[in-house]
């Protein structure tokens, strides 16, 4: 009774709340924007929202000046230019790891371009185009114990964060090697500097970075468990937008405008330490 | 120099992107609460009330406050009403109608125990000296309840202020956010940059709370003559 009692009040006050600011807030289509906007809708709009990461540099940042760049960015330009017909026909909302299906799924952005690594339960939710990039895990130790091979790790110490790939794959597919957990990346990278274990593993564009900046600590091994690719999404059902994407996609291949947006935004952070082509997708292909 | 890591502070318009954070932190708090303390008053009075039926309800609100994470609330107006409703709420909205829903209910119990906490030789004084209730609430209990109520009010304001770093997941960018914003860009050419932006924050913080408390500390000694 009680409860059902609380359940009502609820909907009564955030109903009451929400139809005093909609009247007040009435944006141009506020009676169905629950659906995704048509391709026709952006067009005639002439301005494309998508969300991208404000805090996951060289992805997605904000720079000293208070513009948004990045890799993810680089590529919604590009949408931008190409659907509009100007790289500035583009609104960026700044979505966090945590709320990228529920932009979505309200129709708050049209797409995501938020490092947004494909997996079964999000495709449930969302639709992913093709590809963009790829991610695999790498495995980062001091270079006077260097591991270049997994079968190195057997009977060691292997430091993971709680929550990643990195401690799904090893505890699943290597019961041999120990695995030393962490909540956060600050506190895994001090347990590997200290030699409370012997590697650390995440995914390869974390390490690769943190060794450019740490002497002593190499990757030995680039890419290993299953490759994750990264790609752009839409609201389920958003059809045409799909498949413009997936043609944009397509389209942009004989440029190589992938490996261009990697020279752009990701080879300054990662110098000669990676290859384009460990991290680049063109036209949605992985080998 | 380069092992400092306080240059992040003036680099481009960084220092400018803070305050900028921070009057809409600021700007959220005192919106949400000018609404909480206007309807927290009518609350607390009807809270005081005897009907039990009313006061029930209040009761469940302000539980329901009480137990639900802003957090969730946030959700479910910015993201809920959008998919539920079609009603398209810009963030800062979101945020002014969640922080109201809560003010208000801390407000009106914080109301209501001022308002109980008046001697009930006060309410029988002004009768006997014929005001009516109008003039009675007025002149004397409203006074007395104001006093006793601003310690808390302020209390409630910047717990206010400081709980709008919720925000950011609703895609509204407040001062935490453009700091990690400003640590991130920053974290290959300078990963000290944490200890100075967070440091600029918490002093960015008490900047503006502490006149707050301060403003009325001040309010109280004058009330008490």
């Amino acid at each position: 009774m009680r409860k059902k009692l609380l359940c009502l009040l609820l909907v009564v006050a955030v109903l009451s709340a929400l139809t005093a600011c909609t009247t007040g807030n009435g944006r141009k289509k506020a009676a169905n924007s629950t659906t995704a906007r048509s391709l026709e809708e952006i067009k005639s709009s002439k301005k494309i929202r998508i969300g991208v990461f404000s805090d996951k540099n060289p992805f997605g940042y904000v720079d000293e000046n208070g513009e948004v760049q990045g890799y993810d960015v680089y590529f919604a330009k590009r949408i931008a230019k190409d659907m509009l017909g100007s790289e500035d026909a583009v609104e960026f909302v700044y979505v966090e790891a945590a709320n990228r299906v529920e932009y979505l799924q309200s129709g708050k952005v049209d797409i995501i371009l938020a490092n947004f690594t494909v997996t079964k339960e999000r495709a449930e939710k969302v639709d992913f185009a093709l590809p963009y990039m790829k991610v695999a895990l790498g495995i980062v130790s001091p270079d006077n114990a260097l591991i270049t091979d997994v079968s190195q790790l057997n009977g060691k110490t292997l430091i993971v964060v709680k929550g990643t790939t990195a401690e799904t794959y090893f505890g699943e597919n290597h019961p041999e090697i120990k695995l030393l957990k962490f909540d956060e990346y600050q506190e895994a990278y001090d347990a590997l500097s200290d030699g409370r274990g012997d590697a650390f593993s995440t995914d390869n564009t974390e390490v690769l970075a943190w060794a450019l900046q740490n002497k002593g600590f190499t990757v030995g091994v680039e890419s290993v468990g299953s490759l994750d690719s990264i790609a752009p999404a839409v609201q389920k059902g958003n059809a045409e937008l799909l498949d413009w994407i997936n043609d944009e996609i397509a389209a942009l291949e004989p440029e190589q405008f992938f490996h261009k947006a990697f020279e752009e935004t990701l080879a300054p952070v990662y110098g000669d330490s990676v290859s384009a082509d460990s991290l680049v997708v063109e036209g949605g292909k992985i080998e | 120099m380069q092992d400092l890591g306080i240059q992040v502070l003036f680099e481009g318009i960084n220092f400018e992107r803070l305050l900028k954070g921070l009057w809409i932190s600021l700007k959220l708090g005192l919106i949400s609460m000018l609404f909480s303390v206007i309807l927290g008053l009518l609350l607390g009075c009807v809270m005081a009330g005897k009907n039990r039926i009313i006061k029930f309800l209040c009761r469940v609100y302000l539980e329901i406050v009480r137990i639900m994470p802003q957090l969730v609330l946030l959700f479910l107006v910015y993201f809920g009403a959008a998919k539920h409703f079609g009603a398209d709420i810009s963030g800062e909205t979101a945020a002014v109608i969640v922080f109201t829903f809560w003010g208000t209910a801390e407000m009106g119990d914080l109301v209501r125990s001022a308002l109980i906490s008046i001697p009930k030789h006060q309410y029988e004084s002004g009768y006997s000296l014929g005001l009516s209730k109008l003039q009675l609430y007025v002149n004397i209990i409203m006074p007395q309840t104001f006093q006793r109520l601003l310690p808390s009010a302020v209390n409630l304001l910047t717990r206010m202020i400081k709980t709008t770093s919720l925000v950011v997941l609703i895609g509204v960018v407040e001062v935490v956010k453009v700091g990690k914003q400003i640590i991130d860009a920053s974290r290959y050419d300078n990963p000290k940059a944490a200890l100075w932006i967070y440091g600029t924050i918490f002093l960015l913080y008490f900047a503006v709370c502490y006149p707050i408390s301060k403003l009325s500390s001040a309010l109280e000694r004058r009330l008490k003559v």
